[in-house]
């Protein structure tokens, strides 16, 4: 016999197929696209960019801090500029890789344990209006690095933002609304970005950085310091200063003596203390993660190879372990192409799979800093902070693990509760805290303050952010509307045979009448599926 | 025999485990819940959160507990009462008309909307929607945050909440189980409560007992918020699910898989493009939300019995075991279902409602293929 609602072969089919699918159009997305396409493979190469200015506004995927110009908004021009900023996007058109720009992967499924449903390999694509399937045979994601946001007073003001956000709008495309910035962090990831903003024109005020020295090479900061920027050490920023509604002033002061705070005017505050690995495809993939400072978080793939825990999935460029900002492309190119090798071999059966891994990868521990800059600023700013900017979960209410306010609860128990009652029942789970604080729920995703979770629960645990397990990613792991991601192919089995729960015709009989005639006369009549819970 | 135990040990974490606990503790019972994780992690903190269980005997009780569960626990749960089920065909009105009469004969007011009274009600709903099902009853709560509050309230009550720690065997000695041996150590007790989800079936199966379970995962999808309903526990079309007090939209139905065991002892619970048949009837039911953007989906695993019914037993041999399984339906029940539990481990018997159909004798006999007979069996290892 057969279960009729059981999911077994109701999901949608793939629109399309790729022998190679590759994730993300940087420069390692590039070179595995133009690779995989050299040997003769099928491939699909798709980006999300350019977002949508609605997307951009929420800080998906970056934290662009509202310093977008209104030429986001000019869908044609921001594709012009992609183009324009990626000469070898040109290289892949003519080696025939299927380019898709302005295309979200919301979410990528290999059949496993917990799931054999799948019409093989997928994942699932939308443009601005529809979504789709797209069946793959291996599949490189090269969907770099994302932003790490960590709080302080007016962290939530217009004008403070991400330093890859900082270099999509000024160097990608050319849609930077700010003029004099003061970046947070001091190591290669901020001096190379305050250089390339010196080098459009922009002013830069300072680097802000918490250690006693300078963290960039010593090169870099001599170029910063031949233009007059400044590296003040040993500092902290207390809050962003507003002047209607965007930001005026970073206020910063020695950490050792925050009462004498240093007024530095500026438009926007750059946070450049770290990115994180974009992991959130292999993590709903179902790739094995690993927590890796060296490599600027957690990553998806074994030291010194592309591939992940699942057979034919790939990592390539930053979201396979943040490469040095300050090195050349060919380092990312480099991984690019090993990570489409490696794919390459594992099509034709053959076990192949290194990639010049850590050449470039940055120096030191990225936890390590991360821990010492939440500290200071923890220290310096105290517990009101925010954390989650969607849900406006502070710092004390995260730690306390307290409910949303708009609930309203006034229960004395509720308030004796916190991370650390909670943690005497075991290790803190950012998940668990998500659940009753909030904190990631938002339309963000968990973007803009997973990893200053992770951070927070490090210091209320006394352990490294290293071993605070990972919150989840889920798909869709880009906020989609209901209308885009509604199915319109969805199969006939799927539309006849749909029950609201699982459609056994006697889970539904009201006791009374079980083992009655009225239970006969229910299941013959009614057949029992389609009620409610 | 181990220096730690309890009078009661509850194994598993999740709502009716811990509401099991929280009624032994509150009637001055030393009680020690025991998780293989975190409490709730399973389908308990995953599901829809309704509360609106017409068809069980644990019905009044349900209906009566929730409108006092914060109180009683001293934890919000966001309990709201009340329930709305849109009606977009003819064929769903016939359906849910039933569901209104089943009530009403149980005691329970319900009203049926019109087009346009549902709209004003429910602004979003579909033009197209002929009515709906308004029960004055029901309703529904946030699922993590009740699973927490029992856990907290237990505590509050003296119980301890051991997590990760998975059971691995129970010892047995004049025909009644003396302790529970789990990754963290043993647990001496008097009684035993295993109600362990999609694991009770292999808990049990070391006690000698057949409790015949088959697990399946099930998919829901969420939403930003949007602005908020005066009724949040709106559904229909094939979905269930509710408006949180947020204003987010969290919606499931549709097709189950059947999975074997590799596919309940993992920790993920991968879920799946079913997303885009859930948003597209979202869409349909709430077009004037057809904007919103969904922001996560889930998967959660259950475990149902071979009539869909709970199992709320206590065992003859070892005979100091109650068992419970909700059988997928759970978590609206839960301040009920422990009522229940917690009744049969003082005094072998429910003291509020007869409980008797939803004893484990019923499926004596059952073939050992049960799952085959019936097609609940998971799909083939895909290449």
């Amino acid at each position: 016999m057969n279960d009729r609602f059981a999911i077994g072969g109701k999901l949608s089919k793939p629109r399309e197929h790729a022998q190679l699918l590759v994730v993300g159009a940087g420069a390692a997305g590039v070179a595995a696209a133009i690779e995989g396409a050299q040997a003769g493979l099928s491939v699909v190469l798709v980006d999300e960019n350019p977002v949508s200015a609605g997307l951009m506004g929420l800080d998906v995927p970056l934290f662009y801090g509202q310093r977008m110009t209104a030429a986001v908004q000019e869908e044609g021009r921001m594709v012009e500029r992609i183009v324009a900023s990626s000469p070898a996007l040109e290289a892949a058109y003519d080696a025939g890789v299927d380019v898709r720009l302005g295309v979200t992967v919301w979410g990528a499924f290999v059949n496993g344990p917990a799931v054999r449903a799948l019409p093989g390999r997928v994942a699932g694509l939308a443009d601005a209006d529809t979504s789709w399937l797209c069946g793959f045979d291996a599949l490189i994601l090269a969907t770099g690095a994302r932003d790490l946001v960590l709080g302080f007073a007016g962290v939530d003001t217009p004008g403070v933002m991400g330093v890859r956000a900082l270099d999509a709008l000024l160097s990608r495309y050319d849609a930077f609304s700010g003029r004099r910035i003061v970046f947070l962090g001091s190591g290669n990831l901020a001096a190379a970005a305050a250089l390339r903003a010196i080098g459009r024109g922009i002013e830069v005020a300072a680097l802000v950085e918490v250690l006693p020295e300078p963290q960039a090479a010593p090169a870099l900061i001599d170029a910063l310091a031949a233009h007059g920027v400044r590296v003040l050490t040993s500092h902290v920023i207390l809050r962003a200063e507003a002047a209607g509604g965007d930001v005026a002033a970073a206020i910063v002061a020695p950490i050792q003596d925050t009462g004498a705070a240093e007024r530095l005017a500026c438009d926007t505050i750059c946070l450049a203390i770290g990115v994180s690995p974009a992991i959130e495809l292999a993590d709903v993939a179902g790739c094995k993660l690993v927590a890796r400072g060296a490599e600027g978080g957690a990553v998806a793939r074994a030291v010194g190879v592309a591939g992940t825990s699942i057979p034919g999935v790939f990592m390539a460029g930053d979201c396979a372990g943040v490469i040095d900002p300050a090195a050349d492309i060919s380092v990312a190119e480099a991984s690019g192409r090993g990570a489409a090798r490696a794919a390459i071999a594992w099509l034709a059966g053959e076990s192949l799979d290194e990639t010049p891994a850590a050449a470039g990868a940055a120096a030191g521990d990225a936890y390590v800093y991360r821990m010492a800059w939440m500290r200071a600023l923890v220290e310096s700013g105290g517990m009101s902070a925010p954390v989650c900017l969607c849900e406006e979960v502070s710092r004390a209410d995260l730690l306390g693990v307290q409910p949303p306010r708009y609930l309203g609860c006034d229960s004395r128990q509720m308030a004796a509760r916190s991370a650390e009652t909670l943690l005497q029942d075991g290790p803190l789970n950012p998940d668990q805290i998500k659940r009753l604080t909030r904190a990631g729920m938002g339309p963000c995703q968990g973007r803009r303050c997973r990893d200053q979770v992770a951070l927070l629960l490090a210091m209320a645990s006394n352990g490294s952010p290293q071993d605070v397990p990972l919150a989840s990613h889920r798909a869709p792991v880009r906020p989609l509307p209901l209308r885009v991601l509604a199915a319109d192919d969805e199969s006939v089995e799927m539309r006849d045979l749909w029950d609201v729960w699982f459609g056994i015709p006697t889970q539904w009989i009201p006791y009374d009448d079980i083992g009655t005639e009225r239970e006969a006369e229910i299941l013959s009549a009614h057949g029992g599926g389609n009620m409610h819970l | 025999m181990s220096a730690r135990g309890s009078s009661v040990v509850v194994v598993g974490g999740g709502v009716t485990g811990l509401s099991s606990a929280w009624w032994l503790a509150r009637a001055g019972h030393d009680v020690t819940v025991i998780d293989k994780f975190v409490v709730g992690w399973e389908a308990s903190g995953r599901n829809g959160g309704g509360a609106t269980h017409y068809q069980s005997p644990l019905f009044h009780e349900e209906q009566r507990l929730w409108p006092m569960m914060d109180e009683l626990l001293g934890y919000p749960t966001e309990y709201r009462r009340e329930r709305i089920i849109i009606n977009l065909t003819e064929e769903q009105q016939a359906r849910y008309r039933r569901m209104a009469a089943v009530t009403r004969a149980q005691g329970y007011q319900s009203s049926e909307l019109g087009a346009k009274e549902l709209r004003e009600l429910v602004p979003i709903a579909s033009e197209q929607a002929i009515g709906a099902q308004y029960f004055h009853f029901g309703g529904h709560a946030n699922p993590q945050r009740t699973v927490q509050a029992y856990a907290w309230a237990v505590q509050d009550l003296g119980g301890r909440i051991v997590q990760h720690a998975p059971v691995t065997g129970f010892a047995t000695q004049g025909g009644a189980v003396r302790e529970v041996h789990t990754a963290r150590g043993s647990f001496g007790c008097d009684a035993v409560v295993i109600a362990a989800g999609p694991q009770t079936g292999a808990l049990v199966a070391q006690l000698g007992v057949d409790l015949p379970l088959a697990p399946a995962r099930a998919e829901m999808i969420v939403t930003e918020p949007v602005p908020l309903m005066k009724i949040g526990g709106v559904d229909g079309n094939g979905l269930y699910g509710r408006q949180t007090l947020r204003g987010n939209l969290a919606y499931g139905g549709g097709p189950h898989e059947w999975l074997d065991e590799s596919g309940t002892a993992q920790m993920a619970r991968p879920a799946t493009p079913l997303l885009r048949n859930l948003a597209a009837r979202l869409a349909e039911m709430f077009p004037k939300a057809a904007q919103a953007r969904v922001i996560r989906s889930w998967a959660g695993i259950v475990e149902n019995t071979p009539d869909g019914r709970p199992v709320i037993d206590r065992l003859s041999d070892p005979g100091n075991v109650v068992v419970a399984t909700m059988s997928g339906v759970g978590f609206g029940l839960s301040p009920a279902s422990g009522h229940a539990i917690s009744d049969l481990v003082i005094d072998g018997r429910c003291s509020f409602t007869d409980i008797s159909k939803l004893g484990l004798a019923r499926f004596a006999g059952l073939p050992r293929d049960w799952r085959a007979g019936c097609g609940w069996v998971a799909m083939a290892e895909a290449a």
